[in-house]
């Protein structure tokens, strides 16, 4: 694995544009496989979700699956594409024994969806993204490499497969060249994927997992000398499996294409793999011509041809459009521009949603999510929806400080209770002793050792300097851990030295 | 709609040096040279042989990847019991971990 020198990102903007295009797998939710009926669940012992159809054993015959097919159209009319009103599976033929056919059913030149467009919202700027095509297709079995040192293919003696997921069903969504982001490509990037997933979510065709494999992004990019009208030779990034690791990709990948090209190299047209622990990519495969694949329409299913009642049925049972529903909920949260684009930016909208459905402020939901939260993700390195807290949670701990039980700063602790998974936020104040005290007898008694160790403020406060009361508030709370009722320390503190 | 599966209606198929070469790249066989010089002839005349299907279907004929003028044919999104992991496996020459063992993997990840 050779190491390479990258250029800054800095230098490589001065000299070279970057095109970005993202290919983005959705894992369908259906019950059943495309083409057989066997079960989709994650996680099932291997081997036990399969029949002769997705074994691909002689004989066996394939019918699609129609909720597949409605859900492809559902997300190419939300993507604004075009409908097909007669396309067909094909055959894509490889070596790889992660498909027991020797091929993969896709399509290959008549996709279901093409031609469409999304809007992404980068710091308060749109991107149009234009999306080529949207296909239907099958998953592939999974792999283990066994005999390697790190269970990769290269050095293994052999593999095992399980072909659970082979056959499930997969929408396959190509952008076309997105060009002209400049500095903010790999936020683009992020944010288009980040995007497609909340859209994913609302139309409920999928379980939208990144972890769990059910989205999975791989990152095409180029380099073109500034102000050259065309596009430079570009590299196809695997294994982005996660929100994070898209805009990580992206940057990097923009760098080394920039010191290979310093240097007078040239950009191998080849696959590369993602690595999110060093944040690297490593060289795979040469990219295979589409022609390598021999495609071939696929002879045991039959073309699908949605009529157009069924495309506007469908049209019909679509969520609000992303834009319209953002200026709707900037509308009655009362946000500001700012405070909206930051939500959007941290990928909080939807998590600011339910929380307030959950009974939170609008204020409250966002500011949680916003700080504490947010730093907490940036912390760990994953994204503030994965932070380990639900919207749910978010709101029961608001409702505590609301009621005087708890105060924000002992909230804290109670979202690292959360992500330990201590329990209920009520659990976790009781177990962890943080209720906030206004009893007056221990806040007396704390007040009064603040007042004998600090008797020069005392004095202040004795002859008027009333602002000076702040330091021994300060002081009690340190004293009682943060879990003083400040309000009523204060009004302690006066009543003793008025 | 196009068709792109069909051929021309040439019946002349050649298939070059180079071309043989790639497809067993691609097929991770190892070809000398003299088994080039050898198969792509060969091959040659089998594609011929096959192409000459092209010249039975005169210019009236379309060319059609299914024989049938159905669409739309769909099953609902229903499980249905499909093999257990002893049926499943029984065929294949070798099972580890209730995961069908295969040779080692030449190439990269498709
Ligand atoms: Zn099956």
């Amino acid at each position: 694995m050779s190491t390479v020198t990258l250029r800054s990102f800095e230098e490589t903007l001065e000299k070279y544009d970057p095109a970005l295009g993202l290919e983005v797998h959705v894992e369908l939710n259906t019950e059943s496989k495309m083409f057989c009926g066997c079960p989709t669940e994650f996680g099932a012992e291997p081997n036990t979700q399969v029949c002769p159809t997705c074994l691909g054993l002689p004989g066996a015959m394939p019918v699609v699956n129609r909720k597949a097919v409605e859900s492809a159209i559902r997300i190419g009319l939300a993507l604004n594409c075009q409908i097909a009103e007669w396309c067909r599976f094909a055959r894509k033929n490889y070596f790889y024994p992660d498909m027991p056919k020797n091929f993969q059913t896709s399509q290959y030149d008549e996709p279901i969806a093409f031609d469409g467009w999304m809007d992404v919202e980068v710091g308060g700027e749109t991107y149009r993204v234009e999306i080529e095509r949207a296909h239907m297709e099958e998953d592939t079995g999974k792999s283990l490499h066994v005999g390697g040192a790190t269970g990769r293919i290269h050095g293994a003696d052999h593999s095992l497969v399980d072909y659970n997921r082979a056959g499930i069903p997969l929408i396959e969504i190509v952008t076309r060249p997105i060009v002209g982001a400049g500095a903010k490509a790999p936020e683009v990037a992020k944010a288009y994927v980040a995007q497609l997933r909340q859209l994913i979510i609302a139309l409920g065709v999928s379980d939208a997992r990144m972890d769990q494999g059910s989205i999975r992004a791989d990152v095409n990019l180029s380099l073109a000398p500034t102000g050259a009208d065309r596009l430079g030779t570009r590299t196809e990034t695997k294994n982005v499996n996660s929100l994070r690791s898209v805009e990580r990709a992206v940057r990097y990948e923009m760098q080394r294409h920039a010191a290979i090209l310093d240097a007078g190299g040239t950009i191998l047209q080849e696959t590369r793999h993602w690595h999110e622990d060093t944040g690297i990519t490593t060289s795979g495969r040469e990219k295979s011509d589409a022609e390598d694949y021999r495609y071939f329409p696929e002879p045991d299913l039959v073309p699908v041809a949605p009529t157009r009642e069924w495309v506007e049925e469908l049209r019909a049972t679509l969520p609000e459009n992303p834009t319209q529903k953002r200026a709707r909920l900037q509308a009655e949260w009362g946000f500001t521009d700012l405070e909206m684009r930051d939500t959007v930016g941290a990928g909080a909208l939807a998590l600011v949603e339910e929380t307030i459905a959950a009974g939170a402020t609008p204020q409250a939901a966002r500011k949680w999510w916003l700080s504490e939260l947010a730093r907490r993700a940036n912390d760990a390195g994953v994204e503030v929806a994965e932070v380990g807290v639900t919207p749910a949670q978010v709101a029961e701990v608001q409702r505590l400080v609301d009621a005087g039980t708890i105060n924000d700063k002992l909230a804290r602790q109670v979202f690292d209770g959360l992500i330990a998974g201590e329990g209920t936020p009520e659990e976790i104040v009781a177990s962890r002793g943080l209720a906030v005290v206004s009893d007056d007898g221990a806040l007396g008694a704390a007040v009064d050792k603040a007042i004998e160790a600090n008797p020069d403020v005392a004095q202040k406060i004795r002859d008027g300097k009333v602002a000076a009361a702040g330091a021994l508030i300060g002081s009690v709370m340190k004293e009682m851990r943060g879990q003083a009722d400040a309000g009523r320390v204060r009004e302690l503190i006066l009543e003793k030295l008025s | 709609m196009p068709d792109t599966s069909g051929s021309t209606a040439s019946a002349r198929v050649e298939i070059t040096r180079a071309e043989v070469a790639h497809l067993a790249t691609l097929a991770r066989i190892d070809l000398s040279d003299a088994e080039l010089d050898h198969l792509a002839p060969q091959l040659s005349v089998i594609l011929e042989s096959v192409a000459s299907i092209t010249g039975v279907a005169g210019d009236e004929v379309p060319p059609t990847s299914h024989p049938l003028p159905l669409t739309n044919v769909f099953r609902d999104d229903v499980v249905v019991p499909g093999l257990t992991p002893e049926q499943a496996l029984a065929g294949a020459p070798e099972v580890e971990q209730q995961r069908f063992s295969v040779p080692r993997i030449l190439g990269d990840e498709q």
